[in-house]
């Protein structure tokens, strides 16, 4: 078997049987085995699956796997047909559209399944983006970048800043709007670090994904994608945002700040959700709508300001019964420069802490406090807990959920290592991550059975 | 016509899909059920094409795609959750599920498949919430014995039954979709076609459910088994035919569709003696709505109205094609309708091979030739809808009627209640199929094949041979209980009851058999109704002779109890007393016959008392109980 074939998953009894019969992924191979004959392309194999299976794509369609015992014959019937696949034509650029550019990061936005083998590739070139999704043609001239391909929890913060910077860049080349493709996981963390790292935007950067993966008809990659580059080329906002589903009907996209929104469900399309905020826009029917007046205005005019860098000494500590505070010194020591609590309720940590807690503080480090309910605000006025934790010199994030206030702190050490400025950064509304009033129904989020056509 | 089915060349492939009964769906933890209830739960989604890696889409999901057809899918808490709304990936594959096809793949005398890989299979009409039905081979390579003649099985595979489709909207821009019945597992067993007979189609297909039935898991009732049919004829083409619902029906719809197939194959040669060719069937379409300005077509007016206009295209020379009768209510016009509903969205079409009509004059229809430049001897097909739909409407009819000059189109039908078929949709091109990365691939064990094949149900000859010995069933009643529906449950009911074998397979055969005739809806009974009934009656509550009414009663009263329709029916049995007291009363009015005849007033006033209390006293009772009245009068 060539280097090509090991790459594809097999190995062990597997792997030998295959190569002693010189078969590669996508042979047509028969296998015979109690005096039946299977015949079949040869498929990849799951890394992580046993090494007795080989899989085979009957002439129907399905796959099986065949478990390869020492009586079992496989025999290379002819060599697999390598897919031709011709991009389409690039569509006609019009020139009155505005320009978006759209910088993947990882993941399939767009994609291409391999009925043959069931690989999905993805589609990240212009012309193939627009091959499967030929609606963008009609709303922006779309130019494409891939900043990086990773699954969005492999990225760090210095990816964070690279990713800043290629937008600065695009921007100063004069795009009218950036859209970022992004895994979901970790989005609203970038959409956050985006937010504090692209100051004064002229035009607005929108970052986008998918709940259901690009290669399944019922996607919500395109919907979204759609929406998002939308949103880039004609919003009347110049912020970082993320547009996903509104609800789970394929009806309406939600464009939400970058330091207010939160993936809040493992699976549905409508995961992500404003927290102590109302939503900036809707895209709905190819319109974007503006949804409140508190907004930084999209202008070509302003100057971009980018402050890219961010600390990666910085660490959140959740507070739960019976937490070891022994974590807090662990931390200490290892020269964060500022530790997130995530505390209970109003803003409390157990008073077996405090020792830990009064360490940090006099040893220099910024100890601030968000709490774990994740909606609501903090307030260390109302219980003697709260109160001795002010005493000791911890800051409360007021209504910023964990993970912005994360994103926040290792940004401002990006900045600074002064701890006035820090903490005069830190209560600064740099990106509209504070609000001072947060209205009733800001609150969670209604079950998915609209769909308002 | 008597045809040799033989002699022309007949074959016939089976797919059977049997919804299984298990404790939940295939991939999640709802039950198996359906709702009738106004849903508690809507939303909207739209179904994109995917693109394979040859960049190639299905021309109808993509036709359909570009239409902006949305979906409309309708569910309720109880029957599912965000797993069969696609908001959730699936659970592992439900091992009960996968046992149920292995012990009918064993029966089949199958090969279980080493370890299963899920696929998706590409569904963009939106019966899956997904794109894709998933499904999986157990096993393959088999066999059954239909009489004589082995039938080679070709696979049994394990898949989510479809989301059903509940209504249309906005002139079919939304389509509206129940996904209470999305997941629930079904069990496909394919044949190879090898079936050379309409009758042996039929024999084949009873002999798989049965073999369904025995595993136990076999869900009842109407919309439970579907079979699809492969029909195929050497001067026709490869049909294949969704959803016959009833394994009566099989033989009709094969023989129909031959028929269908042989019209056609007499259309075409017709035609081409007509001398047409294919390149004068042109689309050009002829507005034709000055014709209408006056019309009393009720139909055409109310389009009008609407500000619809009327698009017209002549087929040349097709003149009486279009009337040609194909299979009861199928014309060649049928086809053409059909084919324009579908990619057209259009309610229907109308032909000058049905003129005058409809309250469509004559001097219209001579109007109608003149505008299209149509003689007698050619047909004119209009369409009274918005332009793009006229327009997609016509274009279809003129590429059906282009087809019908090569003969038999290869067509994906589904069938109707009647045994007809009607065109579905073109036939999809190679299965579109990759793995269904969500669920990790699951190994057939050694192991657990050898616990389903300790378990495999008794072979159908052995349980009539047994029945007869245990039960004292004669051999006919013995056959009829193990092909009857209730084959299982009559062991239960014997064990449980306290009534006599032979009575209670009686029931579930002949009886139940005639309620259907007469149209009782026998399948909304569950086994549960059933045995309790049998326990009333061996426990003297309920009489032997009422037990079909109170059986016709829970038919039409769902959820019901066998107290409750004794109750409902008058049959409450009489108790000792009663009886006694009604014996006597009967006695004392017939005074003079006893008084004349004595003992032998006996035979008579039994007739009396029995057609006073039928139904509510066991006539040996009666019997005791009226001899020891008469004695002691
Ligand atoms: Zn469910």
């Amino acid at each position: 078997m060539s280097e090509e074939a090991e790459s594809s998953g097999y190995k062990g009894a597997a792997l030998r049987a295959l190569k002693k019969a010189g078969c590669q992924v996508g042979d047509l191979i028969r296998i015979t085995k109690c005096g039946k004959a299977y015949e079949g392309i040869l498929i990849p194999r799951s890394e992580t699956a046993d090494a007795e299976h080989v899989v085979v794509k009957l002439k129907s369609g399905y796959n099986i796997g065949i478990r390869i015992t020492p009586d079992v014959e496989i025999e290379r019937v002819g060599k697999g047909a390598k897919p031709a696949f011709a991009s389409p034509p690039l569509p006609e650029q019009k020139p009155e559209l505005p320009r978006v550019v759209i910088l993947s990061t990882g993941g399939t936005i767009a994609s291409r399944v391999d009925y043959r083998t069931g690989a999905v590739r993805s589609a990240l070139s212009a012309s193939d983006l627009y091959g499967v999704v030929p609606e963008l043609a009609d709303i922006a001239r779309v130019e494409t970048e891939i900043v990086f391909s990773l699954y969005s929890e492999n990225l760090t913060q210095q990816h964070w800043s690279q990713l800043a910077q290629r937008v600065a860049e695009h921007i100063a080349r004069g795009v009218d709007g950036v859209v970022v493709a992004h895994g979901t996981d970790t989005m609203a963390y970038t959409a956050a670090a985006l937010s504090f790292a692209l100051q004064n935007l002229p035009v607005p950067v929108i970052l986008v994904g998918a709940q259901r993966s690009s290669d399944r008809p019922s996607s919500d990659a395109a919907t979204n994608l759609i929406a998002a580059v939308q949103a880039a080329a004609r919003a009347p906002f110049a912020e970082v945002a993320i547009a996903m589903h509104e609800t789970v009907s394929d009806t309406s996209i939600v464009i939400t700040r970058g330091t207010k929104v939160r993936k809040c469900h493992t699976s549905r399309r409508d995961t992500f959700k404003p927290v102590n905020a109302t939503p900036l826009a809707r895209v709905h029917d190819s319109e974007v709508s503006m949804l409140t007046s508190e907004y930084q205005k999209r202008d070509p005019a302003k100057k971009l300001v980018l402050k890219p860098n961010f600390s990666d000494a910085v660490a959140l500590v959740k507070f739960y019964p019976g937490l070891d505070p022994a974590v807090i010194d662990w931390y200490v020591e290892r020269g964060c420069k500022a530790i997130l609590l995530e505390g209970t309720g109003l803003g409390h940590v157990s008073k077996y802490c405090f020792s830990a807690i009064d360490n940090a503080v006099k040893r220099g480090v910024l100890v601030a406090l968000a709490s774990q309910c994740i909606w609501g605000r903090v307030n260390m006025n109302v219980y003697d807990t709260g109160r001795d934790l002010l005493a000791l010199g911890v800051e409360p994030t007021e209504d910023m959920f964990p993970e912005t206030a994360l994103v926040k702190l290792m940004w401002i050490f990006g900045q600074t290592s002064d701890p006035a400025e820090a903490k005069r950064l830190l209560k600064a509304n740099i990106a509209g991550e504070f609000s001072p009033r947060t209205l009733p129904e800001e609150f969670g989020f209604q079950g998915g059975d609209s769909h308002g056509n | 016509m008597e045809i040799d089915y033989a002699k022309i060349g007949l074959k016939v492939g089976l797919e059977i899909h049997q919804q299984l009964n298990t404790r939940a769906k295939l991939f999640c933890g709802c039950p198996p059920a359906l709702f009738k209830e106004e849903p508690e739960i809507t939303f909207l989604r739209r179904l994109r094409p995917t693109q394979s890696e040859l960049g190639q889409v299905d021309p109808a999901a993509f036709f359909e795609f570009q239409k902006g057809v949305k979906i409309l899918y309708e569910a309720n808490r109880a029957t599912s959750c965000l797993v069969e709304m696609d908001e959730e990936p699936p659970h592992p594959l439900n091992m009960e599920a996968v046992e149920a096809v292995l012990t009918a793949a064993l029966m089949m005398n199958m090969q279980p498949i080493d370890e299963v890989h899920v696929m998706r299979k590409t569904v963009i009409d939106g019966s899956n919430t997904t794109g894709f039905q998933r499904t999986c081979i157990i096993a393959s390579d088999g066999w059954i014995k239909v009489g004589e003649k082995t039938i080679p099985i070709q696979a049994a595979s394990l898949e989510e039954d479809a989301a059903r489709k509940t209504g249309e909207e906005d002139g079919g821009k939304i389509i509206r979709y129940r996904i209470d019945r999305l997941g629930i597992p079904l069990i496909e067993v394919a044949t190879a076609p090898v079936i050379y007979s309409p009758a042996e189609a039929e024999e084949v297909a009873f002999a798989i459910g049965r073999i369904l039935r025995d595993t136990c898991k076999a869900m009842r009732g109407l919309g439970t088994i579907r079979q699809d049919l492969n029909v195929s004829l050497p001067n026709g083409a490869l049909m294949e035919i969704k959803g016959v619902q009833e394994l009566e029906l099989i033989s009709k719809v094969v023989k129909y569709e031959v028929q269908r197939q042989l019209v056609l194959i007499s259309i075409k040669e017709e035609l081409n003696k007509r001398g047409i060719k294919k390149d004068a069937l042109q689309q050009q379409f002829i507005d034709v709505t000055e014709v209408f300005k006056q019309t009393r077509c009720k139909v055409i007016r109310k389009a009008l109205d609407k500000g619809c206009g009327i698009l017209a295209v002549k087929l040349p020379l097709f003149s009486g094609i279009l009337k040609r009768e194909l299979i009861p209510n199928v014309r060649f016009g049928t086809e053409l309708a059909d084919r324009a509903r579908f990619w057209g969205r259009v309610g229907g079409i109308f032909h000058t091979d049905e003129m005058p009509a409809y309250g469509i004059t004559a001097a219209e229809v001579a109007a109608l030739r003149k505008a299209t430049g149509a003689g007698e001897e050619d047909a004119v097909v209009f369409v009274a809808d918005n332009e793009e739909n006229a327009r997609d409407a016509l274009k279809a009819v003129v590429e059906r009627a282009q087809e019908a000059l090569e003969g038999v189109p290869a067509e994906t039908r589904t069938a109707k209640e009647d045994g007809t078929t009607r065109y579905m949709r073109p036939r999809p091109g190679a299965a579109r199929m990759y793995p269904e990365t969500d669920i990790p691939p699951v190994r057939l064990t050694a192991e657990l094949i050898e616990k389903v094949k300790a378990h495999l149900p008794e072979p159908a000859e052995k349980k009539v041979k047994r029945l007869m010995r245990e039960y004292g069933l004669n051999e006919k009643l013995a056959k009829q209980i193990v092909d009857s529906e209730y084959g299982l449950l009559f062991e239960s009911v014997v064990r449980e009851s306290n009534v006599a074998a032979t009575t209670v397979a009686a029931f579930l055969t002949e009886t139940l058999k005639s309620l259907k005739r007469e149209g009782i809806a026998i399948e909304k009974v569950t086994d549960n109704q059933i045995r309790d009934l049998f326990k009333a009656v061996g426990a003297g509550e309920i009489a032997k002779e009422a037990a079909s009414d109170v059986f016709v009663w829970l038919s039409k009263n769902e959820g019901k109890s066998c107290q409750e329709a004794a109750a409902a029916l008058g049959l409450k049995m009489l108790s000792k007393a009663e009886l006694a007291a009604l014996i006597d009363r009967v006695i004392a009015e017939n005074r003079n016959v006893v008084d004349k005849l004595g003992a032998k007033a006996f035979g008579t006033l039994m007739g009396v008392v029995m057609r006073e209390v039928r139904g509510k006293a066991d006539p040996t009772v009666v019997n005791t109980l009226l001899k020891e009245r008469l004695a002691n009068r």
